[in-house]
């Protein structure tokens, strides 16, 4: 990791300072654009070394879309090659998009914080002059690069099996690259957000446990959303999940008009916004609560 | 080091009910530790209906577009989901929780500790824990067992009641041989951590029957991971599907199973080397 120089004392996080190596705006960019290159290439380097155990984690992450799509597309052969709007193969392009969206928008799992502040972990990132979030989000960022040259075989074999139908134009694909971006940063957000609770309780399970259920049925990734009642469909509309799954799953394979494209796009970046300023003020509030163990 | 050898008693001879007695006080050991944390039990609770919740919503969702699936009907359905919690409440209570103790146990060398003792190792590492609180998940299934069999019009005599539960213990013993030539590998690996997430992952595809997956998936969750017969053919045996061919399979491959689970696992520990040996 570069080793930014910052003025704030330690200890004392809250907005994130610029690491600064010059001065003036530019050098202020390069600054941070050098700290989240140096820990994506540390991670890298150190997940290419469990290679066995990245395809374990693989083979268990691809079981549940497999699931899902034979089931789906035994429904839609026996209600004669449709349903939900879905054939067979355009369920399988959906599913195969959804094991790269799935590995793209994996972040910090919150039952890390658990880890954190019990084993006192976290009074070390606190020294740290810079925000903890962005090693959590840099390192996880560089382990999507081995994931995905992984993933690329696991896809072929996919595509080889159920035959996906898909017509993808240029804008989908424009619009796909930077909406997965964006449905990391905005379950990172979230995921950061539910860790912190840890600060609070210790009872945490409960509360993760609704999360990741409200988010399995109303994101997308159980099944398309049009496959849902109506009300579940306008609950959707108005939560954060579905922009993180449905949403660059849909774009990329060609289902949304431009004038969706650019409302998914506009939702993620408002979602982003909003939670982004929880966590900030959340940060604030939950580290006030923390007495260092150990450390 | 030897730790396989059948266990020298006082009393002189084999006693065959000892596995199952040492069964019962690791069990009480097991029940005693747990009972300590009560609260977990309303965690488990709370866990187990959420998980239950979540199943009848897909099975909601699937049948709210059709009224058959691969020819099997809801209530079938609901069986197949009975059976599935039924087994990974099995699977959760007493089989896991012993495999990555054992895991574990190879990985820091403190299985010097079972192979000293004068019992058969296997018998020792596979009865070593229990986790009780899991086993709301085995009620939870037997409940939705209950209530699909009350929904099949056939409903079901003694005859296939016992079948049924032969299945099911032919199944565990078929989950609990696959977990332990997995575990048995860390003897060479070492380092398993996604061993777990990767059997919960596949396990998953127990929730329907296997005889809708296409063939290739259908034999490797039938004969790789042995989920066919550890929860689609208890299903089956419910909803008068099963032929005596398929019972006379599963018991075979059952049998073979256990074998080369045992021939495996003493290769497994001549590799052993031990901690400060």
């Amino acid at each position: 990791m570069t080793s930014p120089t910052a003025s704030t004392a330690p200890g004392a996080p809250g907005a994130p300072t610029a690491p600064t190596i010059g001065t003036g705006p530019l050098a202020s960019i390069r600054g941070w654009v050098d700290l989240y290159v140096a820990t994506m290439r540390i991670s890298i380097a150190s997940q290419i070394q469990y290679r066995v155990s990245n395809y374990f984690y693989m083979i268990g992450m691809v079981t549940e879309p497999v699931i899902y799509l034979v089931v789906w597309s035994t429904v839609a052969r026996q209600q004669g090659g449709e349903v939900g709007g879905f054939t067979p193969g355009e369920f399988a392009a959906y599913y195969i998009v959804w094991t790269l969206v799935r590995n793209m928008n994996i972040a910090l799992t919150p039952w890390a914080w658990e880890e954190r502040v019990r084993g006192g972990e976290l009074s070390g990132m606190l020294l740290k002059p810079v925000h903890p979030i962005h090693n959590d989000l840099a390192g996880l960022a560089g382990w999507k690069a081995v994931v995905i040259i992984l993933w690329l075989p696991i896809a072929a074999f996919l595509s080889l099996i159920f035959q996906p139908t898909y017509s993808i134009e240029p804008i989908d694909v424009v619009v796909f690259l930077v909406a997965i971006w964006g449905a990391y940063v905005l379950r990172s957000m979230f995921l950061w957000l539910l860790g912190l609770v840890t600060f609070w309780t210790t009872r945490v399970g409960p509360v993760f446990d609704i999360f990741f259920v409200a988010e399995l049925l109303l994101s997308g990734r159980l099944v398309p959303l049009t496959l849902m009642p109506d009300w579940a469909q306008q609950l959707a509309d108005v939560l954060p999940f579905k922009w993180t799954f449905s949403f660059p799953i849909e774009a990329l394979i060609g289902r949304l008009p431009a004038d969706q494209l650019l409302r998914g796009l506009g939702m993620q970046v408002l979602w982003i916004a909003i939670s982004v300023s929880i966590v900030a003020v959340c940060w604030r509030l939950a580290v006030r609560r923390f007495s260092a163990v150990g450390g | 080091m030897t730790g396989t050898g059948p266990a020298p008693t006082t009393a002189g001879g084999r006693d065959l009910l000892r596995p199952l007695k040492l069964f019962g006080l690791f069990f009480r050991i097991g029940a005693l530790n747990e009972l300590q944390y009560r609260a977990n039990l309303a965690v488990q609770l709370f866990q187990s209906a959420l998980a239950l919740g979540t199943g009848l919503a897909v099975l909601g969702l699937v049948f709210g577009q059709t009224t058959n699936l691969g020819g099997w009907t809801q209530s079938e359905l609901l069986a197949v989901m009975g059976v599935h919690i039924l087994m990974g409440g099995v699977i959760r209570t007493a089989i896991q929780p012993n495999m990555e103790r054992l895991m574990t146990d190879v990985r820091q060398g403190t299985l010097d500790f079972v192979l000293t003792k004068p019992e058969d190792a296997q018998v020792m590492i596979s009865v070593r824990e229990f986790r009780i609180w899991q086993a709301v998940d085995v009620v939870v299934g037997a409940i939705v067992l209950a209530i699909a069999v009350a929904q099949l019009q056939s409903g079901i005599g003694l005859g296939p009641g016992l079948v049924f539960a032969g299945c099911l213990l032919l199944g565990a013993v078929m989950i609990y041989c696959f977990w332990l030539i997995l575990t048995t590998a860390a003897f060479w690996i070492v380092r398993m951590d996604e061993l777990h997430e990767l059997f919960d992952g596949i396990y998953q595809s127990g929730r329907w029957p296997v005889t809708i997956y296409p063939g290739w998936l259908r034999i490797s969750l039938t004969y790789l991971v042995p989920i066919a017969f550890a929860v689609t053919l208890p299903a089956e045996a419910l909803t008068s599907r099963l032929t005596i061919e398929t019972l006379a399979l599963a018991a075979a491959f059952a049998l073979l199973l256990l074998i080369v689970t045992r021939w495996f696992w003493r290769l497994g520990l001549r590799n052993y080397s031990g901690a400060s040996a």
